[in-house]
């Protein structure tokens, strides 16, 4: 992209390495569509970083869509809505995705998806009132980290600078950001004008992959007309290299500036939202709908239909692959996000959470190479966006070399996968590097 | 759901690039055949004969070292037929098969499988079997280099002459750029220049190799020939030329020094390397007994890669200089 029109802002400063994915966005010219009503929801307390919600509704109780069924006291959290209007059946604990338990909700619909009654649009005049607005939606970021979008906002009026809105959609098959693009866009432009507005933000930075030449289009031309030409919302396009829309990039991208390890975003003066989080706050201010749906893709090989659907939260993996025609081959393996950094699950009953953005079904043709030596090519190194090498840190995590790992910086990798997808030897890095880090963490606790 | 059939769950990725090391391999071999054509022609087929040993003593010590020391065999990889290639390269056309099948040997089991098979090696197999061969039978590694298409006068059996560098070295005859871009006198496989460039630039396209090492190594070769030739007070240009194409940079440049296991990883560390190889091999050039320094230059800053490797560690994302330094002094503190 070396034509850059109206609305629109060049990359400040290029990152490193990054591996080319093959893009497989099938779905991208698919309108989403709305799952029909299912006949149940299991809505997990935790479907965010932060402190688990407590169920505030009992077995019997009558419930209705938006209404609250989960909260916490603690500052890091979000409280969880009904998707869906009818009975409570049950509370109690359910596996998550990730293998960890959690307190749940059932709930059995009615069929009505009739709307709370408390349920209406909530006044925001101040930065104050906006930030509460956010933490009484449920929002947290959909583009799959589940961190709570209050907490992010709610940042000391002048540190931020530059509110980046994470359009990029760098994993492969993912499509529900490039849809949100087109079909909402104008929610997108609102919404950012409010948090401009009301944040006190001078910069605001779009980034999209050029391989979205449509959105890039559509928004920058919104960006420049709303704008009224004070040049102040643009629109970034990025090269596609995969991982360009991880959050440290993106900023490093938009500014030139890095996040240290173990700093916030804020504290190099940037926020980063995913593009559908900030296009649900301008919904949310319009109806006081809480987060009780999302979008998200369906795809891979052994799907028969692939499409972008909208779900109720809590709705279980099995019948949204159902209702995308089914599985055409017998599954291998299904995902839960990207397939560079989503999450495999075992079971198809489990519920659909509030950050995921995408099921894959693979077949058996998508079975990994098994295992070879490593072959010392230095094409982890050479993918690793932070500059790590991988192969070093798996050396001083077999001898358990803690201080050699810190300073490898086996803490600042955010595991990416670049460095286990370009292996020529098929290891897996990602899980070296997990390891890695629970070295350096348990050395810390017996201190 | 009724179809209750366990499903894989795995760590992320679930996608992988379909660069494997077979396929890596792959690539290096077609890369090589270009230039093992251009020798049979050069040499006849005697050259595929030797080539035809290398390989074939290659694969098999692989598969018994491997058998024998009960680990997963390896020979599926085909760096053992890389290896082979290579090494016949590195041979005159004339040697005896047995001392090629020797060198093979060498070159897997010694150098390769006992420090740990693929990756593990520290330095070049190929290069530390052909210095091997060299110093066990200097005779047949160095005196009767055949002269291009020799083979096919059939009235004289193959006339030998010095290979472009000796000559520049004695004071001989040096041949013509166009000879030395396509047929010369030498090594089985670095006779042909245009064809091992040809297959460095498929290396580089297919993104096998980066293209830093081969650069910087001929490119500080040229630079110290061009000042020596100046130096001299001879045409600087045309014995710059025929330094850089005359003998085996460029197999070695190309092929050998940008071996994965024997090569820095990180950018900083590819160019100290190459740097390091083209000033080792022109101080050889110039002023040691040998016409040739490609094949010990290369070992000597193989057994460096290691240190380079260390002192070029990048910086990981984010953190800075100072704090290093910070940290240290902090320590100190805390001692006093």
């Amino acid at each position: 992209m070396s034509k850059l029109s109206a609305g629109m802002v060049k990359v400040v400063k290029k990152v490193r390495g990054g591996v080319h994915v093959s893009h497989s966005k099938n779905t991208a010219e698919i309108e989403s569509v709305r799952i029909p009503t299912p006949q149940k929801v299991v809505i997990p307390m935790q479907m965010h970083i932060g402190a688990p919600c407590v169920p505030c509704v009992n077995v019997g109780d009558t419930v209705a869509v938006g209404q609250l069924v989960g909260d916490s006291t603690a500052y890091v959290s979000a409280p969880i809505h009904a998707s869906v209007s009818g009975v409570v059946k049950a509370v109690g604990d359910i596996p998550l995705p990730n293998g960890n338990i959690s307190k749940a909700v059932t709930i059995e619909s009615d069929g009505e998806m009739r709307l709370y009654d408390g349920v209406k649009p909530p006044t925001v005049e101040t930065r104050e009132d906006l930030i509460k607005a956010v933490r009484d939606s449920g929002l947290v970021g959909l583009g799959g980290a589940g961190f709570p979008t209050h907490v992010k906002l709610n940042v000391p009026k002048g540190k931020i600078d530059t509110l980046i809105v994470n359009a990029a959609e760098c994993e492969p098959y993912i499509t529900v950001d490039y849809r949100e693009c087109l079909e909402n866009s104008w929610d997108i432009l609102s919404s950012i004008k409010t948090i401009k507005e009301l944040l006190e933000i001078p910069n605001v930075v779009i980034a999209v992959e050029n391989n979205k030449p449509e959105a890039i289009k559509i928004l920058s031309a919104i960006a420049a007309q709303e704008d009224e030409g004070k040049d102040e919302i643009r629109v970034m396009p990025l090269s596609s290299r995969y991982p360009q829309g991880a959050e440290k990039i993106m900023i490093q991208s938009a500014t030139g500036r890095q996040v240290p390890p173990g700093k916030l975003p804020s504290d190099v003066g940037c926020i980063v939202m995913n593009v559908g989080s900030v296009a649900f706050i301008a919904r949310y201010l319009k109806t006081g709908k809480p987060l009780v749906s999302r979008s998200l893709t369906v795809d891979g090989s052994a799907v028969k239909e692939p499409k972008n659907v909208r779900v109720p939260i809590g709705i279980s993996i099995g019948e949204i692959i159902d209702f995308c025609g089914g599985f055409s081959e017998e599954p291998y393996k299904i995902i839960t996000g990207g397939p560079m950094m989503g999450l495999a699950v075992t079971d198809t009953d489990l519920p659909i959470l509030k950050q995921n953005n995408a099921i894959l079904v693979f077949s058996e043709k998508e079975k990994l190479k098994n295992e070879t030596e490593c072959i010392h090519c230095g094409k982890c190194a050479a993918a690793c966006p932070f500059s790590l090498q991988p192969t070093a840190i798996e050396r001083y995590e077999k001898i358990k070399d803690v201080e050699a790992l810190k300073k490898a910086g086996a803490m600042v990798c955010m595991e990416c996968g670049s460095c286990a997808y370009s292996c020529p030897a098929g290891k897996p890095l990602v899980q070296v590097m997990r390891l890695a880090k629970k070295v350096i963490k348990e050395a810390g606790d017996k201190k | 759901m009724s179809d209750k059939k366990m499903l894989t769950a795995s760590l992320s990725p679930h996608i992988k690039s379909p660069k494997t090391t077979t396929a890596i391999m792959l690539d290096v071999i077609v890369a090589l055949i270009p230039s093992l054509v251009a020798a049979v022609f050069i040499f006849g087929y005697r050259a595929l004969a030797v080539t035809g040993v290398t390989v074939g003593t290659c694969v098999i010590s692989e598969y018994i070292s491997r058998l024998v020391m009960k680990r997963r065999n390896t020979i599926g990889d085909l760096s053992a037929v890389v290896t082979g290639i290579i090494l016949a390269f590195n041979l005159p056309s004339t040697i005896p098969l047995w001392m090629a099948a020797f060198g093979s040997l060498v070159a897997i089991v010694v150098v390769k499988q006992m420090f740990g098979g693929i990756g593990q090696n520290f330095v070049n197999p190929a290069i530390a079997a052909r210095i091997i061969l060299m110093v066990s039978f200097p005779t047949a590694m160095t005196a009767s280099f055949p002269n291009a298409f020799a083979w096919k006068n059939e009235t004289i059996d193959a006339i030998t002459s010095a290979t472009p560098l000796a000559a520049l070295k004695s004071g001989g005859e040096i041949p013509a750029i166009r000879d030395m871009l396509l047929a010369k006198s030498g090594s089985l496989g670095e006779v042909c220049a245009v064809t091992l460039i040809l297959g460095g630039v498929y290396l580089v396209i297919r993104r096998v190799i980066s293209p830093v090492i081969p650069l910087f190594y001929v490119g500080t070769t040229a630079a110290i020939m061009l000042v020596y030739g100046a130096v001299k007070n001879e045409n600087a240009v045309m014995f710059m030329l025929c330094q850089i194409l005359g003998g085996g940079l460029l197999l070695g440049s190309i092929f050998m020094a940008t071996d994965y296991a024997t090569s820095p990883i990180s950018f900083k560390g590819k160019i100290i390397f190459a740097i390091g190889c083209g000033v080792i091999t022109s101080v050889i050039r110039l002023f040691g007994n040998s016409a040739e320094g490609v094949s010990f230059s290369i070992i000597i800053m193989n057994i460096l890669v290691p240190h380079i490797d260390r002192l070029t560690t990048p910086r990981p994302f984010g953190t800075v200089k100072e704090k290093k330094h910070k940290k240290a002094s902090d320590e100190k503190e805390a001692t006093a």
